[in-house]
């Protein structure tokens, strides 16, 4: 409930990255016991190894170089190196981790982003009603998208990064062309 | 600095004479002092807060079913405002096999207990059950007189 909050609604597509924000990351290095992930922001985040549920010294996760990564923002400020976890406060993971192979990533603005988070967001549920898929939205601006073909998944992505520009009806219309072929 | 034989007195003067030297050379502000200002205003960087943003893993028409059951977690924890529902606790190993493993498992480790002539009894006992249509083997090996 917000209560006397206000805030500045912006379109940007440059993320800044902010405590306790879920965002997709990509992993470009490895350096020791520490991975660095590009999270489209100014610097590149740190990612602990240990940051994992059930991770301990000897049973490490299995992270490569160019896996996708879903998590939080555990330190965030200007002055600091941002740092990532997959792991909650209670030490379990709920969905945070490696996200799997096959799927496909792109990017849109982060207005995009919040409406499509949106308690009841229409294009999430229409989306919904036309086949099975999996849908991983980070705060960052990145969505990876995964379906049974490759046709699909494009579709899906197409869908997607258009909405930012079509108009509620433009968008039923494009639906009910698809739903129907 | 500490001389031998500094008389207690010199000692003074030298102190009074120190902290008359800082104290001139100390400056300080002769301004007011400035009540800090209670703000009632917090600031927020992150946009969680502001609208009731849903989890953002989610899964449709089955395709990920983990994802599906963290959904309705996810999404039911900030409504329901956690009313804990520990009715039943889920139990790791189901009832049924817990109770195959009980049964197997008092009666090896009973065996190791028991005292020797136990041992042998319960082994016919299983020989008995085990071969029912086969007899046993000759429970008791007699003496076999030679034969000239």
């Amino acid at each position: 409930a917000a209560g006397g909050a206000y805030w500045v609604d912006s379109q940007q597509r440059r993320y800044v990255p902010v405590k306790g924000d879920h965002v997709i990351g990509i992993v470009t290095a490895k350096a020791g016991d520490v991975f660095k992930l590009d999270v489209g922001g100014s610097e590149q985040a740190s990612l602990s190894y240990l940051a994992f549920e059930g991770a301990t010294k000897r049973n490490r996760p299995n992270v490569q170089v160019g896996d996708l990564i879903y998590g939080q923002f555990l330190v965030a400020n200007k002055d600091m190196e941002p740092e990532i976890v997959c792991i909650d406060s209670s030490g379990r993971s709920s969905g945070m981790g490696i996200i799997g192979q096959d799927g496909f990533l792109f990017k849109v603005s982060l207005g995009l982003i919040r409406k499509l988070l949106a308690p009841k967001c229409e294009i999430i549920q229409e989306l919904s009603q036309l086949y099975p898929f999996e849908l991983v939205l980070g705060m960052n601006g990145r969505i990876w998208v995964k379906a049974k073909t490759v046709q699909q998944t494009l579709i899906i992505v197409n869908i997607l990064e258009a909405c930012e520009y079509m108009t509620a009806e433009q968008r039923k219309q494009a639906l009910a062309k698809l739903s129907g072929n | 600095f500490m001389q031998r034989g500094l008389d207690s007195q010199t000692k003074k003067q030298l102190e009074e004479e120190e902290k008359k030297i800082i104290s001139d050379e100390h400056w300080y502000l002769d301004l007011p002092d400035l009540k800090e200002k209670e703000s009632f205003i917090i600031e927020e960087r992150s946009f969680m807060a502001c609208e009731d943003l849903l989890y953002g893993r989610m899964s449709f028409k089955g395709f990920n079913p983990e994802i599906e059951k963290l959904m309705i977690k996810m999404n039911s924890r900030g409504k329901e405002e956690e009313i804990e529902v520990d009715e039943k606790m889920e139990a790791d190993v189901s009832d049924e096999e817990m109770a195959r493993r009980y049964e197997t498992l008092v009666g090896t480790i009973g065996k190791k207990f028991l005292r020797k002539r136990d041992q042998r009894v319960l082994q016919d006992e299983d020989e008995d059950w085990n071969s029912n249509a086969t007899p046993s083997k000759t429970s008791k090996k007699q003496f076999l007189k030679p034969q000239d």
